[in-house]
């Protein structure tokens, strides 16, 4: 996936309760913010940042219900039309005997779309680099990036003025 | 913004932790050079492993006839091992499911190691009934494929095919959401990482980057698979007891067995998380994440599973006297009183009797019994399956094809082998990545580590002494 390089000027902070406020203070000052970075989901910020509910679990549903018809249609098929055979001289369409196999393939179909879903919208791959902006992310940092592409340095100082504002711990720029 | 926490609530993380100390205390165990504990262990598991690899090759080379299954007996412990093995396999899923729908933090401080139990289980489970075909190079047969013999289909009504895609579909899920969950902690060690090491963090990491977004559907996925894997963990072990519940044999062809399993089940494998993690958090000194706490909540769901897999083993003595079918009635007689009798003493004693002792919270907080007892547990649980397998087919209808059965080295080795298997498995799991998950310890620290907690519960105490002296 070819893309152009950005310019992120962003902040870290220690706790992520001064991103939470932080976050606040930058919706009220108008600032678009490009991303929030965590080392692990904070509460409550999704509608700070105005992001939409997740729309993953109804892929997962529609995964499921294609599972569901795939297995029982399936076995329908062989035992009616393919292959019928007489087992305990019960029904050919023995319904309740279709009934465990049908189930786990629900569970299948649903959970590993939903999986495949979920690393293919994310843009992750066995492999992939994606850049980060800094290594403590992942440890201990909450970060706010901003995009300053082409941005002028008057644009550039009223956001390291709202990170200082903000009480970030860190200012910094990087090419990505 | 402080979260409200019950004031009589124990801490789940000790030590007044900070988040970076969290990263260094779990990640640091997977860039030190190995202990010389971990050394010895590796190989005394590797060893069996390989003598289990010498065994399957065996048994392979020989034939199914180098066990000493007989015309009578033809399970013995080889499906013995696989229900085991199976059963161990639900304490992790159980553990992140389960207890992630009813959201329960404690769940945090085990389940990533409690997942990596279940996946080594379930493919230790697995080998057995492979090997027990005897042509394990036609194992693919068990899969509907079209194929040129017609295409003839299999048994889609046979409790057997539905063990099939049962523990297939149990392992995938179970595979997906434990790696799912290491994806942000491969991240972490990624991060601290240089050279190659960073580059293979990097590649089993995904190019995880820690985006709110990212975190939000992660969180959505981690709900679904929870949903999901919740009536799957249920329906394996049922689907388990259905190869001998659907079955004519007396002793096995009766309802109670799903729901008897699959307690037995959870109480095994809970056994088998508490086996390891006594070792783990001791040799990683991870005492402060895996806390007593931790350990006496596995130990009261080890009490009350064990307390229903006694009341099953009553209520079928029971209901086969009551039912006054003199085959039903012989068979319990049989596994009470007949040649394997020793076996039923063993799995009444081990399960029934031993996890009383948990009733008291002094013996429940302690490690070296806690430890005993995860041993008793795993021995009994065998026995149990023991019971149900060999004791009733050695005495079926007609007394003429009554028969003894006792295992031959192979078969015993076998097991000793899938022991290997599983250890090694583990330990090289416990050498790589992060044992207790690090994202999510970090995400209940405001609400369950010491620091927070003391000042409020501190202030109860104060209160409650003080509405005490004015009353």
């Amino acid at each position: 996936m070819s893309r152009e390089n950005k310019d992120v000027l962003y902040g870290l902070y220690d706790d992520e309760q001064d991103l939470l406020k932080a976050v606040d203070q930058a919706n009220a000052g108008h600032l678009e913010i490009m991303d929030v970075f965590t080392p692990f989901p904070v509460h409550g910020l999704d509608p700070k940042l105005g992001l939409a509910e997740s729309r993953l679990h109804i892929a997962g549903f529609v995964y499921g219900a294609l599972g569901t018809l795939t297995a029982f249609l399936f076995m329908t098929w062989v035992f009616t039309r393919d292959w019928p055979i007489i087992f305990g001289g019960k029904p050919y369409w023995s319904v309740p005997a279709f009934i465990p196999i049908t189930f786990e393939v629900t569970v299948l179909m649903a959970s590993v779309g939903m999986v495949v879903t979920f690393y293919t919208i994310c843009g992750m791959a066995p492999g992939i680099v994606n850049p980060t902006l800094d290594d403590r992310i992942t440890d201990d940092k909450f970060c706010i990036a901003f995009d300053v592409t082409g941005a002028e340095d008057a644009d550039k100082d009223k956001l390291k003025s709202f990170f200082t504002a903000s009480g970030a711990s860190e200012v910094n720029t990087k090419t990505i | 913004m402080s979260a409200v926490v019950s004031p009589i609530r124990e801490p789940l993380i000790e030590g007044g932790k900070s988040y970076h100390q969290i990263t260094e205390d779990i990640c640091s165990p997977t860039e030190r050079t190995p202990s010389t504990a971990w050394v010895l262990a590796f190989i005394v598991a590797v060893a069996a492993l390989a003598f289990y690899v010498f065994c399957v090759a065996w048994t392979v080379w020989v034939g199914i006839g180098s066990w000493n299954l007989n015309r009578t007996i033809g399970w013995g412990w080889d499906i013995t091992n696989f229900v085991w093995w199976v059963g161990i396999g639900h304490a992790g899923t159980l553990i992140s499911a389960i207890l992630l729908l009813f959201r329960q933090k404690w769940r945090t401080g085990v389940n990533r190691a409690a997942e990596a139990m279940t996946i080594f289980a379930v493919i230790c489970a697995g080998q057995f009934p492979l090997i027990h075909m005897g042509r394990l190079w036609l194992g693919f047969f068990i899969f509907p494929y079209p194929n040129t013999r017609g295409p003839l289909w299999v048994n889609f009504n046979s409790p057997l095919l539905w063990d099939v895609f049962a523990i297939s579909t149990y392992f995938t899920v179970s595979l997906l959401f434990w790696y799912t969950g290491l994806v942000p902690d491969f991240a972490t060690i990624r991060d601290r990482a240089k050279g190659l090491r960073r580059k293979i963090y990097n590649f089993v990491s995904f190019g995880w980057t820690g985006s709110a977004k990212h975190w939000q559907r992660f969180e959505s996925l981690s709900l679904v698979l929870a949903g999901l894997a919740t009536p799957l963990v249920l329906s394996v072990h049922t689907i388990v007891s259905f190869d001998f519940a659907t079955s004519v044999i007396p002793g096995w062809h009766t309802t109670i067995f799903p729901p008897y399993f699959v307690a037995g089940a959870i109480f095994s494998g809970f056994a088998m998380v508490q086996t390891l993690m006594v070792i783990t958090r001791k040799v990683l000194k991870l005492e402060q994440y895996i806390t007593l706490s931790h350990i006496e909540s596995m130990n009261k769901v080890i009490l009350v599973t064990g307390t229903i897999v006694g009341v099953a083993y009553l209520t079928e003595l029971f209901i086969s006297w009551y039912s006054g079918y003199i085959y039903e009635q012989f068979a319990f007689y049989n596994r009470v009183m007949g040649p394997y009798w020793w076996s039923y003493v063993g799995m009444m004693s081990c399960n029934v009797l031993s996890p009383q002792i948990f009733w008291w919270k002094k013996l429940r907080r302690n490690i070296f019994v806690t430890f005993v007892m995860s041993i008793f547990v795993n021995i009994g649980m065998w026995f149990e399956r023991f019971v149900i397998i060999a004791t009733t087919l050695a005495r079926d209808y007609l007394p003429s094809s009554w028969s003894y059965y006792t295992p031959t080295w192979v078969e015993v080795g076998l097991f000793i082998g899938t022991l290997g298997l599983f250890f090694t498995l583990y330990l090289i799991f416990a050498r790589t990545a992060p044992v207790v998950a690090v994202a999510e310890v970090k995400s209940i620290l405001k609400s369950a580590g010491d620091q927070y907690l003391e000042p409020n519960a501190k202030h109860y105490a104060e209160a409650t002494k003080e509405v005490e002296t004015t009353a």
